[in-house]
């Protein structure tokens, strides 16, 4: 058992970066990331038979997400004074990045499943086949997911910041 | 095939994007984007896509997660109901097995609690060759009036024949809130799925299959409002979802407030 809470805890960056870009309010994205461990460590025992822990622990906070996500689709967004600070209206000197709080909007729109793939492949910098490995889906599957995320992704940030792309390459 | 007439695959240009592309691809890569400025465009974008998602790892250094710490407070909630256990226990003269593990399960969140009922059942009565349940199908009726009073709410005893599975029989379960109903079916091979059922302990409304995979067992479970279920299988997740919207489907046609023949 102790062996499992080291495993546990050598997963405890990635699952705080993962849930960091999905939950803008740090405090609620550490929470998840908390409400995950626990999960994890009372549901062991499920666990004892499989490898992948990874993406086991992945899939959990992914589905605390999702869920809560869900619950709160009704209720309105709280946005804190210092994201109001570099919201998307920002100043032209920034036209070549892409703002991070936009990708992080854009980003909630996704369905979960490309969240998922296009988080772990641009964030984490896994290969597709990692990917498909920790998921237990096709890398075909993968694939596809990817594209539809990405293309979504620039549609939307097109929309959102659609002075500063308007430069000729 | 010519330089000219080089178009990469879309997985190609995205591994060109992720640094993933073979390197003898690369420099054809560039020439197309070269000569296609509306791809190279959206090249482009997904790379600044990219970059954004890696400006997102920078982490607040926050409250440390230590692993110790909420080990610390399940163990604490587990010991406290364990004692509760223990006194429970001894008041009515103590008992053990099913009883005792319901009891000394920690307070977890009721879908938890769902799916470990429903995987142990499937576990206890699975295997069982003698008495795999208590009524036996040529007493549907029976089952169906009898569980149904039991869980004090209408239960169907869905049919799965369009899946392969005929109804074996089934069962009244304690379970946790509320006793549970248990419904074996088998196929042609012998394989055989459970359908475990609660009574919702209170309104409310949730309208997705959510799944979980334990070893080589599938499980689908829906919390409704009247009725929670958990169907379980070693099959795979397709079919599992499968066989559990059939089992929705009856099941909440007796949901109907048309009152029912119960």
């Amino acid at each position: 058992m102790d062996d499992f809470g080291r495993l546990i805890e050598q997963e405890v960056p990635r699952l705080r970066r993962y849930a960091h870009a999905l939950v803008r309010d740090p405090e609620r994205a550490d929470d998840l990331v908390q409400d995950c461990l626990e999960r994890a460590w009372r549901k062991s025992h499920l666990w004892v038979r499989r490898t992948n822990l990874r993406g086991w622990l992945m899939t959990i906070l992914h589905n605390l997400y999702a869920n809560a996500a869900r619950k709160h689709s009704n209720s309105p967004t709280l946005v804190s004074l210092d994201d109001t600070t570099q919201a998307p209206g920002t100043p032209a000197t920034q036209a070549e990045e892409l703002n991070a709080l936009a990708v992080r909007e854009a980003l909630q729109t996704l369905p979960a499943e490309q969240q998922q793939v296009l988080l772990l492949v641009g964030m984490e910098q896994m290969h597709y086949a990692e990917v498909a490995a920790l998921l237990k889906i096709p890398i075909g599957t993968v694939m596809s997911r990817l594209f539809r995320a990405r293309e979504r992704m620039r549609v939307l940030l097109a929309e959102s910041t659609r002075p500063t792309l308007r430069r000729v390459k | 095939m010519t330089e000219a007439a080089f178009r990469p695959s879309e997985e190609q240009l995205h591994a060109y994007v992720d640094g993933f592309l073979d390197r003898s691809l690369q420099g054809a890569v560039e020439r197309f984007l070269a000569e296609n400025p509306g791809e190279a465009l959206r090249i482009e974008a997904y790379r600044q896509q990219n970059a954004a998602l890696q400006a997102l790892r920078a982490l607040p250094e926050s409250r440390p997660f230590t692993v110790p710490e909420f080990r610390a407070r399940i163990r604490w909630s587990r010991l406290a109901v364990q004692v509760a256990a223990a006194v429970l226990l001894l008041a009515v003269g103590g008992g053990a097995g099913w009883w005792g593990r319901v009891l000394l399960a920690p307070r977890e969140p009721l879908w938890v609690r769902l799916v470990d009922q429903a995987e142990r059942a499937y576990q206890t009565f699975v295997p069982e060759v003698v008495h795999p349940v208590e009524v036996t199908r040529d007493q549907e009726q029976h089952l169906r009036t009898w569980l149904s009073k039991r869980l004090g709410t209408p239960v169907a005893v869905p049919v799965l024949t369009s899946h392969g599975y005929e109804l074996v029989g089934g069962r009244l379960l304690p379970g946790d809130p509320g006793p549970a109903a248990l419904f074996m079916y088998q196929d042609a091979q012998g394989s055989r799925l459970t359908l475990y059922v609660l009574a919702a302990p209170s309104k409310r409304r949730d309208t997705a299959f959510r799944y979980v995979q334990s070893g080589s067992l599938w499980i689908c479970y829906w919390m409704g409002e009247n009725i929670d279920f958990a169907l379980t299988g070693e099959v795979d997740r397709d079919q599992i979802k499968d066989i559990a919207k059939t089992a929705y489907m009856q099941l909440n046609n007796m949901k109907l407030p048309s009152g029912g023949d119960w």
